[in-house]
């Protein structure tokens, strides 16, 4: 994967022989990514809990408050993981990187502590009283706790995003002696040029992440014939959400790839698989790039069309890999491939909202069974977008950690690779643990649905799961009445 | 850029700041813990859900103290957390992973069946035994002071593991079973408060003897610290904290036999401040004890004059809504399941 000073030994090797960097790299990419999966779903999440209960105190119709009370169960399971998850992070860029955090200290510290004092106590606080306020606070109370949890989860991710777009896009600071950095320019280092871009991208993931999620569950009701009404809204919501913000996402998307190629040009040149610097430049769209020989084999493409999206010209010139020395190249594989993972899953995600817009037309929408399993098999399409999403642009600043000014290599703590490489089997053996046994409950709060309300109750209580008119030879199943 | 340097001492301020972030998360936490630490010795199911529910809706926020300590540390003295953290590599990551254990059992708990409950029952109990220990033997390794050259740690990975800081981890356990009981004695009744008051008056013989320890060990653990509780003039300004930390211990111990409910928690937290306060006394003005001070470690004082504004305008919100959120969780524990 990265380019240390022996990046040409094997990564199975690299383990083995216990190299502190390569283990902390692993370590931190295993335990950020597994982090981001519940920020990725609670940003999301919070903010339709908000609309959910913001329906109810309107309409006070029951259903919006019975979706609440499911989800709101589902999200307190997922926010306890995304904490515990996330205080390891916090300690982690000392534990294992204390060569970044001593010369970056000065630039990202501060950022970290607003994010702590503006957003980690805020959602904390008041997620007490979303969870068990009910019968302690007014309605309209427990109301403004959603909304402030939900805003919460938005500060929250403004600061981190902004920290991790600065190691992108780093300015606003000066160098001093021994490589220790210094602000010059808060609002430059803040709003650095990268930030704006992926602090929406991400946001948009999460909201996406979240509506497939529900859409996903919806589909799953109505194939079982379970909790009919909740799953119409439920649907509904999901599928406004897929036709209106996919197509905003898709065009952030862009726009924060032609900032990465001002900013960033080898990670373009990698996402593209591109070796050498052209006009006309064709546009890959499956292929194995292959550092050895400087070429991408196999290689499907269509002319001109990378020049046309990232220039905006069929006759553009882009940048090829061989324009960098090898060891200022990220590694190309992993970020290749993770780029078409992702733009495959938007693409699937474009496709959802095309298909729900024509059965809507034809007033199919919750009665094909076919599209019932489609969504079903999209539930955890935004995670895996996510993940993707973020190995391109994490794995595409390698070799360094602020891109252009510290290496990886010089980031790492003076931890003995052993220590390291125990710690990181710990880290899988715990995380497969709790994620294993998060997702049984979530699955379970699932089957048994909203509290209260009988899973069949669609036609006046018969307790069937066709219209009487339909059923030959009425019977009422006596278990549901 | 703005820069407050030139109008206060800013690596003082943030050493205060810093120190009562930790203190707070010690307080907070540590009655949090605490529970855990007692959990399986309660008498029955009934009391351990009355006990969880005591600090559920708290203990998140309990948590993010620990995030603001090691946040701050690293924004105000980035140096000391690049420093400490290698330090003890070890003893952070065991106890990120026993409040991974602690912090997932309160969820997984309320929805597991009867039978898998207890299994989180434990995740909860050996999370938090896991956590403390960890905490005190970190807390021992930091007092012990550690090597350092430059700007690096250069000792290795089991420095911190010694006969002294073995002995820091469970006095921790010890202390903060005191400070969970004391909370039992006061968000519970009945049949849990009855055992809690028995936990407490038991926990704290241990905690009196544990901090006689500390007080003969710690000063031949640095000529510094000998120096500056034994000799003349500082000896006469520091006695009055020994002479209130005995009489705290007395008065807990009063106040455990009268059932002061309010008042036993209330004096179980100043015995900890009081240590906290003497141990703060003993290592200044180090922020990686014996090698770097405050002033040393200190980040850029354009960092920490932001830092600061944000703390003068977000801080006393945060202590607001978190004692809103105390307040709407006022009174008594039940054992329902809440939600």
């Amino acid at each position: 994967m990265g380019y240390t000073e022996n990046s040409k030994i094997v990564p199975l090797k690299r383990i083995v022989t216990f190299d502190p960097v390569f283990l902390s790299r692993i370590q931190f990419a295993f335990t950020v990514s597994f982090h981001i999966l519940f920020p990725a779903f609670t940003i999301g999440l919070a903010s339709w809990l908000a609309v959910l209960e913001g329906l109810w105190l309107k309409t006070n119709k029951d259903i919006y408050k019975d979706l609440y009370q499911l989800w709101v169960k589902i999200f307190a399971v997922t926010f306890g993981m995304g904490v515990v998850s996330g205080v390891v992070l916090s300690y982690q860029f000392g534990t294992n990187w204390s060569g970044f955090s001593d010369k970056i200290g000065n630039i990202l510290g501060p950022l970290l502590g607003f994010e702590v004092l503006t957003a980690f106590f805020l959602e904390a606080s008041f997620l007490g009283i979303m969870l068990f306020g009910w019968d302690r606070v007014s309605r309209r109370m427990h109301f403004v706790a959603t909304l402030i949890v939900a805003v919460g989860t938005i500060i929250s991710a403004f600061w981190i995003l902004s920290a991790n777009s600065w190691m992108h896009t780093p300015q606003g600071y000066k160098v001093t002696p021994g490589n220790i950095l210094y602000p010059t320019d808060w609002l430059a280092i803040i709003f650095n040029p990268s930030f704006p871009y992926r602090f929406l991208h991400m946001t948009m993931a999460a909201y996406l992440t979240t509506a497939f999620v529900v859409g996903g569950v919806a589909g799953w009701y109505l194939l079982k014939h379970r909790y009919l009404k909740h799953a119409k809204v439920m649907l509904s919501m999901a599928m406004l959400m897929a036709i209106f913000v996919t197509p905003l996402q898709v065009i952030l998307g862009d726009l924060h790839g032609l900032n990465t190629l001002k900013y960033q040009p080898a990670k373009v040149a990698a996402m593209e698989g591109l070796w050498e610097t052209r006009k006309e430049a064709p546009l890959v769209l499956f292929g194995w790039p292959d550092e050895k020989s400087e070429q991408t084999l196999y290689s499907l493409a269509i002319p001109s069309l990378a020049s046309l999206i990232l220039t905006h010209k069929w006759e553009g010139e882009v940048k090829g890999l061989k324009e960098w020395p090898k060891e200022e190249r990220p590694p190309v594989v992993p970020v290749f491939w993770s780029f078409r993972v992702m733009v495959g899953i938007g693409f699937l995600m474009l496709v959802t909202g095309f298909l729900a817009i024509t059965l809507l037309i034809r007033k199919r929408l919750f009665d094909s069974r076919w599209f019932q399993y489609w969504c079903v098999a999209m539930t955890p399409s935004g995670f895996i977008a996510v993940l993707a999403g973020w190995f391109v642009t994490e794995i595409g600043r390698q070799p360094y950690v602020a891109y252009g000014l510290i290496r990886t290599t010089e980031a790492a703590s003076p931890v003995l690779g052993a220590h390291i490489f125990f710690s990181l089997i710990a880290f899988v053996i715990v995380y497969a643990f709790v994620f294993g046994a998060g997702l049984y409950y979530i699955c379970k709060l699932i089957r048994k649905g909203p509290r209260g309300v009988d899973p069949h109750d669609t036609y006046g209580g018969h307790g069937l799961k066709k219209p009487v008119l339909l059923v030959p030879g009425v019977k009422v199943d006596t278990h549901h009445v | 850029m703005f820069d407050l340097s030139a109008y206060i001492n800013l690596p003082l301020v943030w050493g205060g700041l810093i120190a009562a972030a930790i203190l707070l998360y010690v307080l907070l936490d540590g009655f949090d813990l605490g529970i855990g630490i007692l959990f399986p010795f309660a008498p029955s199911d009934l009391c351990r859900n009355k006990m969880m529910n005591s600090i559920a809706p708290f203990w998140d926020g309990n948590e993010t103290w620990l995030v603001l300590g090691g946040g701050g540390l690293f924004a105000a003295f980035p140096l000391a957390y690049s420093v400490l953290l290698p330090a003890f590599y070890i003893p952070v990551i065991v106890m990120l992973l026993g409040l991974i254990f602690r912090g997932i059992a309160f969820e997984f708990r309320f929805k597991a069946h009867a039978k898998t409950r207890k299994l989180w029952d434990y995740s909860f109990h050996f999370g938090s035994l896991v956590a403390t220990f960890s905490q005190g033997m970190i807390l021992g390794g930091f007092v012990q002071g550690i090597q350092v050259q430059g700007r690096i740690f250069t000792g290795g990975g089991f420095d911190w593991l010694t006969p002294f800081s073995l002995m820091t981890g469970v006095a921790l356990v010890f202390g903060y079973s005191l400070l969970g009981a004391t909370w039992l004695m006061m968000k519970t009744n009945q049949q849990t408060q009855i055992w809690a008051r028995k936990c407490a008056l038991y926990v704290l013989i241990y905690v009196a003897f544990f901090m006689g320890v500390v007080c003969l060990w710690v000063p031949f653990l640095n000529q510094q610290i000998c120096d500056r509780w034994f000799t003349f003039p500082s000896m006469f300004y520091l006695s009055p904290l020994p002479l209130l930390t005995v009489l705290t211990i007395f008065g807990l111990f009063r106040s455990l036999i009268h059932f002061g409910e309010i008042k036993s928690f209330l004096l179980a937290v100043l015995l900890f401040v009081l240590a906290y306060v003497g141990l703060a006394v003993s290592l200044w003005p180090w922020v990686v004890p014996y090698h770097l001070s405050l002033a040393q470690a200190a980040a850029a004082s354009e960092s920490q004059s932001l830092l600061l504004v944000g703390i003068i305008l977000f801080l006393p919100f945060v202590l607001g809504y978190t004692a809103y959120s105390y307040y709407v969780f006022r009174g008594k524990s039940t054992e329902d399941a809440v939600y």
